[in-house]
């Protein structure tokens, strides 16, 4: 009887279409993967040649002209920028690093728990939200924008990525390392600190590369915390405060209570404004920001595929 | 320890403060604030607010944004995690994910300045004179749009660019942590891979994609630059995707800096409100259908 049965279907027929069918669907996946690089193509090459019109040194050491005239630079957004993002990581690497060891000697506790899934909540959260809480809790108390509440916002956005990477990179130190210098009476905060950390290092650096470039690019925390200032210069703050006599904290507290502006902020400012000259910056501005953003990124990339083939090797 | 007792406690504190601040607005205008069927008035002037047309806004440009880029994004997760030589892969799957990596202002400018005239104005042209007067279509592709191509449906195409990867990322991840066995047992039966793909892989790893999906929502629901950047930032504009409007996103970031009366900065504060909640709601539903299918695996 099968074979009957067999007989009736034209096999090579049902064969081909099978075939036909694997063909096409596969390729159409192909297709989809051209398709979605074509945007970033798009966007990365017309970005870098209207950028590069009028990129040159002014642009990078002087502040922004009146509106409506040319020349001009955006040191200020360059300075806010480096100056925001490094309170960022000063504030944020040290808290993600202790709560990655935490997740590593407690991952079932109670608080363990409660805490993976703040990060991850934390993560999720909208940026834009992040920012209206920081002008709550930063500006409001204060009466007053500031790079160090965009700094301490930009903190927040960077805390959940440095932790999750940094937790999953410490889970690969083999825990035998561990063992072994505990086993020679080390103690636990000397095992972790030169032991363990030692030995994940590079992966956490890696991640911390990928949490700044993310900072860097951010808009939206910033509006309502930075706010945006034509005029910061923290060389001439430095210099003032120098020809002043003024000690180092005097000199640090003026850079940071200033409202400040960020390469994002300028960027969002000059591209809505009916001026010819800011919008041909902000191209420039936008070919800054994601050369930096992307030379993180793709650096990040290579150099834990690296570690990853020496670990194997 | 007190690290981590601070880390979660910022984020009681974030919701605490957007609670309190919204106060005001959720007393004076309580559920109304968001029901669709109350007249829609967001009238700084008379300080009377109605969150439905910015709720609306990131409703439809979301939904857009995920119908086209479903599609593509499970493809190129089949196409990164199943066919593509181990050559390719690293440098597409970066390619990929470098679409992610682009500042949203960077979206936003070329939105405006190349997208918008390119490719937006045009479709928006075309839908208007086809389907904006048929019966029932026309709530949703009445013209005109305006020339600058600023609209909702601007929006939702610069999202479709920002969700891809983020969908493609997690449903790759997905589909490499289905157990090699089911693809071998699979072909072994003579199924072609096309076959395995569509008829072990992906059912295998549903949920999971599902999870992505919901994933990519959230992460369109909270975008703010790129879609403050080329949705106009009107209220009201009825229903129109070819209309400029609102998200709950853009109205803040377009209205906060401005509100001087305190009802205005609450009302804008309760849209912060639901949009803490809806992504938190996304984010737990998504990460808990990622999680089921390495339970599965495990369980097997």
């Amino acid at each position: 009887m099968p074979q009957d049965l067999f007989a009736q279907i034209d096999l090579p027929r049902v064969y081909r279409r099978r075939r036909l069918l694997n063909d096409v669907a596969l390729s159409l996946t192909g297709v989809a993967v051209a398709l979605a690089v074509i945007p970033l193509v798009w966007i990365v090459v017309y970005v870098f040649l209207k950028g590069m019109q009028n990129i040159n040194l002014d642009f990078f050491i002087h502040l922004p002209q009146a509106m409506g005239t040319t020349g001009g630079g955006v040191t200020n957004a360059i300075q806010g920028s480096i100056v925001m993002v490094l309170v960022a990581v000063v504030v944020a690497i040290p808290i993600a690093l202790l709560v990655a060891f935490y997740l590593l000697f407690h991952p079932q506790t109670l608080l363990g728990q409660v805490l993976r899934f703040s990060t991850d909540l934390l993560a999720g959260v909208p940026s834009i939200v992040i920012g209206l809480f920081g002008y709550a809790i930063l500006v409001v108390p204060f009466k007053h924008f500031s790079a160090l509440a965009g700094g301490l916002v930009l903190a927040m956005i960077m805390l959940p990525i440095v932790i999750r990477s940094a937790e999953e990179m410490l889970k690969m130190v083999p825990k035998e390392m561990q063992e072994g210098a505990l086993a020679l009476g080390a103690p636990e905060w000397k095992t972790s600190l030169s032991v363990v950390l030692v030995a994940a290092l590079e992966g956490i650096v890696t991640g911390v590369m990928l949490a700044i470039a993310r900072a860097t690019g951010e808009t939206a925390p910033l509006l309502f915390t930075a706010l945006g200032n034509e005029h910061y210069n923290v060389v001439a703050y430095v210099r003032q405060g120098i020809s002043q006599h003024q000690n180092v904290f005097q000199i640090l507290h003026k850079i940071l209570v200033e409202p400040t502006d960020a390469l994002p902020l300028t960027l969002w400012k000059y591209a809505q404004q009916p001026y010819p000259e800011r919008v041909a910056q902000s191209w420039t501005v936008a070919l800054v920001l994601m050369f930096f953003v992307l030379t993180l990124n793709i650096g990040a990339r290579f150099w834990l595929a690296r570690k990853r083939r020496q670990t194997r090797g | 320890m007190a690290a981590s007792l601070l880390t979660v406690l910022l984020v009681l504190m974030i919701a605490w403060e957007i609670w309190d601040g919204s106060t005001l607005s959720r007393h004076e205008f309580g559920w109304n604030f968001l029901l669709p069927w109350v007249e829609s008035v967001w009238n700084p002037a008379l300080d009377r607010f109605q969150a439905w047309p910015a709720i609306y806004g990131s409703l439809i440009t979301s939904l857009i944004a995920l119908v086209l880029a479903v599609p593509f994004s499970v493809a190129i997760a089949i196409f990164l995690s199943e066919l593509a030589p181990p050559v390719l892969r690293t440098p597409l799957n970066t390619m990929v994910e470098m679409l992610a990596a682009i500042p949203s202002v960077v979206y936003g400018l070329w939105g405006i300045y190349v997208f918008l005239p390119v490719v937006v104005t045009p479709i928006g042209r075309v839908l208007a004179a086809s389907v904006g007067s048929v019966p029932g279509l026309s709530l949703l592709f009445a013209g005109p749009m305006p020339v600058s191509g600023t609209s909702r449906l601007a929006a939702a195409l610069i999202l479709t660019f920002m969700v891809t990867p983020t969908i493609a990322s997690v449903s790759r991840e997905v589909l490499q942590a289905i157990p090699r066995s089911q693809r071998e047992a699979s072909l072994a039966l003579g199924a072609t891979p096309w076959e395995t793909v569509w008829k072990v892989l992906l059912p295998y790893g549903l949920s999971g994609i599902l999870g992505a999906v919901i994933l990519g929502f959230g992460r369109a629901i909270g975008e703010t630059m790129a879609v403050t950047m080329v949705i106009g930032n009107v209220s009201g504009g009825g229903y129109s995707v070819l209309r400029p409007g609102y998200t709950m996103a853009s109205i803040i970031a377009n209205e906060f800096a401005e509100a001087v009366s305190d009802m205005h900065t609450s009302a804008l504060i309760e849209i912060a409100l639901i949009l803490f909640v809806v992504t938190i709601i996304l984010n737990v539903i998504a990460r808990w259908l990622v999680a089921s299918v390495n339970r599965k695996t495990m369980g097997s």
